[in-house]
């Protein structure tokens, strides 16, 4: 993966009126799909808004692609796609038509922004209904619809916030099937804020977890997902406590549940056979063991504490 | 990332000059507003007056067709300032009436959908929102009042010859600035009531209002305090002096002087900027 930080974030404060809304956030996000995730009221939806310039920096700043959020805002807006989360599109207007507006005014040529209006309205999806008028759209088609206008004009980075509101199980998996393949394209990074940790965990390969206008953890999750590879869960049955000393003469960590129960952390040169050779010299049979990967739900409850 | 490959792709080709992009609003409101045969024919009616003018203008030089008509020379109406004073009185009235189908929506639809943050995230800034947005009626009411204004008077200074332009240059000024004074303060106060008003009915009830409530509170303060500055807070009179100065016409109580007029307007123009610039933003925030 590529290092250089998509996002920078340096000591980014927040404030509106005399509440902190991010405090002196600082950061980078490196990943293809940056989750961000935390629960109401933590910044998520204030540090989008900041990023694409909504929200002037009380203090601090944030760089998109080494561009500063004060000084390059205007640059910055050309590289980016915005899908917000609440209902969002201009009244009266088909949704190729509307889509080929946002094109233009992103900077495309008209003849251009319509072809692309097209091309991005058949790769969501809504080829078949790209001429009917937004307000008669249900709520699945008017979420991909706001994802065309956030990809007509092919950004380098899209942010989308909160994609699958709202969305019945099949719309909800053809968008992230949809993210996903963005991510997959390898010419786009995504920065999705979602408080639905299976969503971000389907598309994400880093995490960024706020907590009342703090990072509270920011992680790559495969590196996370790699380290927890060394802990297991085992079952046993007919454990004796001599069983349980020797794990322990082992020299790794270990937790016993209910005396047939162990959670243990693999030590460096200690292999699953030394596991077996114990339990089969202590007459205990091993009935169920595995690795146990940290879950994203974990992660988050952990950033949560 | 063409439609039957169904993949994303980055766009690569050139970009529209960022200055000209605030175009695309009003191409786009033209779009849905001449859709309607009921608006295109309104636009047509707005020429019946430049016609008739056309025709007078053409009279004026043309003995032999007064003869055919019957009319004396001396009988016909006399291009001067009053002449112009009067069609862009008729023009201008139609310019409100344009103004009254179409500013009420021109905010209030987007503020409505939330469409500010779509075109907030682009390289769009808010004052290109306002200026776009504003360019819907200025572009509109110029064609129906200083553009065919200024056509009478070259039409005029051709068919009159003999120095009638260059000792009449002011008239040209007189239209374009009287025109911009009314066209400019028609767009301004239809935003700032669109982006305040949500309901189409209430923001154009407002207009309306703005022009009529003040002439009796006016006619009130003189009254009781003997003074014509109550007029002050008159906008539709401000912009009745701003022309009759403007076309040097003579009205024997002229209520207060062309400084205070442009005075007026300045601040009510200030006003309105100042509402628009509350009101349009991406989101909302209370502190």
């Amino acid at each position: 993966m590529d290092q250089t930080p998509i996002i920078e974030l340096d000591r980014l404060r927040v404030e509106f009126g005399k509440r902190a809304i991010l405090n002196d956030l600082t950061g980078g996000m490196k990943g293809r799909c940056v989750g961000l995730l935390g629960p109401n009221g933590a910044g998520k939806t204030t540090l989008i808004h900041t990023l694409l310039g909504f929200h002037p920096p009380t203090s601090g700043t944030a760089r998109i692609f080494g561009r500063d959020i004060r000084k390059e805002a205007r640059d910055i807006r050309t590289l980016i796609g915005y899908m917000p989360e609440r209902d969002a599109f201009i009244a009266n207007q088909t949704c190729v038509h509307f889509v080929r507006l946002m094109g233009e005014l992103s900077g495309l040529p008209s003849d251009a922004a319509l072809e692309r209006a097209h091309e991005a309205l058949f790769y969501v999806g809504l080829g078949e209904a790209r001429y009917r008028k937004l307000g008669t759209y249900s709520l699945g088609m008017k979420q991909l619809a706001k994802l065309a206008q956030a990809i007509v004009h092919g950004p380098r980075l899209i942010f989308l916030d909160e994609p699958t509101n709202g969305l019945d199980p099949p719309a909800r998996k053809r968008m992230l099937e949809l993210i996903r393949e963005i991510r997959d394209s390898g010419r786009a990074h995504i920065v999705l804020s979602s408080h639905l940790l299976r969503d971000v965990e389907e598309c994400c390969d880093e995490i960024l977890i706020l907590k009342g206008g703090n990072i509270a953890a920011n992680c790559n999750l495969e590196e996370e997902r790699r380290a927890n590879r060394q802990f297991i869960e085992m079952e046993t049955r007919n454990a004796t406590p001599a069983f349980v000393q020797s794990i322990g003469s082992l020299g790794c960590e270990f937790a016993v549940s209910g005396n047939e129960r162990f959670k243990l952390v693999m030590q460096e040169g200690m292999e699953l056979r030394d596991l077996y050779k114990l339990a089969a010299a202590n007459d205990v049979q091993i009935r169920r063991l595995n690795f146990k990967r940290d879950s994203l739900e974990d992660i988050f409850l952990k950033a949560m504490e | 990332m063409a439609v039957y490959e169904h993949n994303y792709k980055p766009y690569e080709g050139a970009l529209t000059p960022s200055w000209t992009r605030f175009l695309v609003l009003p191409r786009y409101a033209y779009q849905d507003l001449f859709k309607y045969k009921i608006f295109l024919s309104l636009f047509v009616l707005c020429y019946v007056c430049p016609l008739i003018y056309t025709i007078i203008i053409y009279l004026h030089h043309n003995t032999a067709a007064l003869q055919i008509f019957g009319i004396a020379s001396g009988d016909i109406i006399p291009i001067n300032g009053m002449f112009f004073s009067v069609f862009m009185g008729v023009q201008t009235s139609l310019a409100f009436l344009f103004t009254v189908i179409i500013g009420p929506v021109l905010i209030s639809r987007d503020l409505a959908n939330n469409a500010l943050p779509l075109y907030l995230c682009r390289p769009f800034s808010r004052f290109e929102y306002i200026i776009g947005k504003m360019s819907v009626l200025l572009i509109l009411l110029s064609l129906i009042t200083w553009v065919p204004g200024l056509f009478l008077f070259l039409m005029q200074s051709y068919l009159e010859g003999g120095g009638w332009l260059s000792g009449n240059l002011w008239l040209a000024w007189a239209i374009f600035s009287v025109s911009m004074a009314w066209i400019a303060m028609l767009a301004l106060l239809s935003m700032a009531f669109s982006a305040w008003i949500k309901w189409r009915t209430a923001a154009s009830a407002a207009l309306f209002a703005i022009f009529i409530i003040p002439t009796p509170i006016g006619f009130a303060i003189q009254g009781i305090f003997n003074t014509k500055k109550g007029h002050l807070l008159n906008i539709g009179m401000a912009l009745n002096m701003i022309s009759w100065h403007g076309f040097r016409v003579n009205v024997e109580d002229m209520l207060f002087s062309a400084g205070e007029a442009w005075g007026v307007w300045l601040v009510y123009a200030a006003l309105c900027l100042f509402m628009l610039w509350r009101k349009v933003r991406a989101y909302e925030v209370i502190s």
